[in-house]
């Protein structure tokens, strides 16, 4: 059941992005704190990068899919509002799946 | 401190995970099955919860490598992502008196959104002579081992899966990262950044094709977001502010 197979690049690449999630988990302790003072703008684009990212890769593709796509797409953000990521996934999900099934 | 306090500060941690299982074991199963149904081993996927230990980065990961873009472009969107933990480490790191430089280190690579919201509300109920390397590893432990465990049943679960489409396994990521994205809408310029964000990403997909959209978009935001008229900063991450769960 349990295989130990794995390619060399594949595992190349996820140590790669663990060392970038490590500095960026120990950078703010080592570059950030150096400084008493932060320009605001500094950190308004700081606070921005999240929010920036998920957007550049959520809403192409959201855009470009059909009626299902987008129908799950829209309860999924209202849902977002309320309950908690996993119950928001159960939802956004389930409309996917019971337009797909009524031939949306 | 005395031997009793160290305990209750481990058990105090162990307690504190126990309302965040019901967010990490579902996605930590969703993730093992997802990998091993984006065509990574049952090791790989292991390997990626077990190294990076960042569930919207490591999801980000099979995302934009399934684009066929280069190497880089990957890591460089898991480090976008990660980009966060760069506030939270300089904003925890001022409490950290109590952590020798190998635990402050070994502290850091588990860092997530709940050791740094815990940890925050921690040092400003209990004082930071109670944020302490035993407390942190109490807290730490549970979320570990079951987000490496709950990956690796995932992941043999979903390797049995034959017909993904019909548990909707296809555009499951869209939607587990819309829901992150709602979370940081108490951000200051969030729906500025989000409208900014993603009419350029959706022009550049149109117009120069995958993968630069991610990167256009996403620079863009940021950029947008710096240029912004500023406002009153008394709610950022590194005065305490609020967070917001991956």
């Amino acid at each position: 059941m349990f295989e130990l197979a794995a390619r060399a690049d594949v595992l190349w690449l996820l140590t790669a992005a663990a060392f970038v999630t490590f500095l960026t988990r120990i950078g703010g302790d080592l570059i950030l704190s150096r400084f008493n003072y932060i320009h605001p703008r500094v950190e308004a684009a700081l606070e921005a990068v999240p929010a920036a990212v998920l957007t550049a890769i959520v809403v192409p593709p959201a855009l470009s899919a059909g009626p299902p796509e987008i129908m799950a797409i829209i309860a999924a953000g209202f849902a977002a509002l309320r309950f908690s990521a996993f119950t928001v996934l159960v939802i956004g999900i389930g409309v996917l799946l019971a337009a797909r099934n009524l031939g949306l | 401190m005395t031997k009793t306090a160290k305990t209750s500060d481990f058990w105090e941690g162990i307690r504190e995970t126990l309302p965040l299982m019901g967010a990490v074991i579902p996605f930590s199963l969703v993730f093992g099955a997802t990998a091993v149904q984006a065509g990574y081993t049952i090791f790989e996927t292991i390997f990626a919860s077990a190294t990076i230990f960042a569930g919207a980065s490591q999801f980000v990961f099979i995302e934009v490598n399934g684009l066929q873009v280069p190497g880089w472009s990957v890591i460089l969107s898991v480090f976008a992502v990660n980009f966060r933990h760069i506030l939270y480490s300089a904003s925890l790191g001022r409490y950290m008196q109590k952590f020798s430089p190998p635990k402050k280190l070994l502290a850091f690579f588990f860092m997530t959104d709940f050791h740094w919201a815990n940890g925050e509300t921690r040092i400003h109920t209990k004082g930071a002579e109670r944020f302490t390397p035993t407390w942190y590893a109490g807290f730490t432990v549970p979320l570990y081992v079951m987000w490496v465990a709950g990956t690796a049943v995932g992941a043999v679960t979903g390797q049995m899966i034959t017909n993904p489409e019909a548990f909707g396994f296809d555009f499951l990521l869209p939607i587990y990262f819309l829901t992150i994205l709602i979370g940081f809408r108490r951000r200051p310029n969030f729906l500025f950044v989000v409208c900014v964000s993603g009419t350029v990403s959706y022009l550049a997909l149109v117009i120069l094709g995958e993968p630069w959209h991610i990167s256009l978009g996403a620079i863009t935001g940021v950029l947008a977001a710096a240029l912004l008229p500023l406002k009153d900063r008394s709610d950022s991450v590194l005065t305490h502010g609020q967070g917001e769960d991956v």
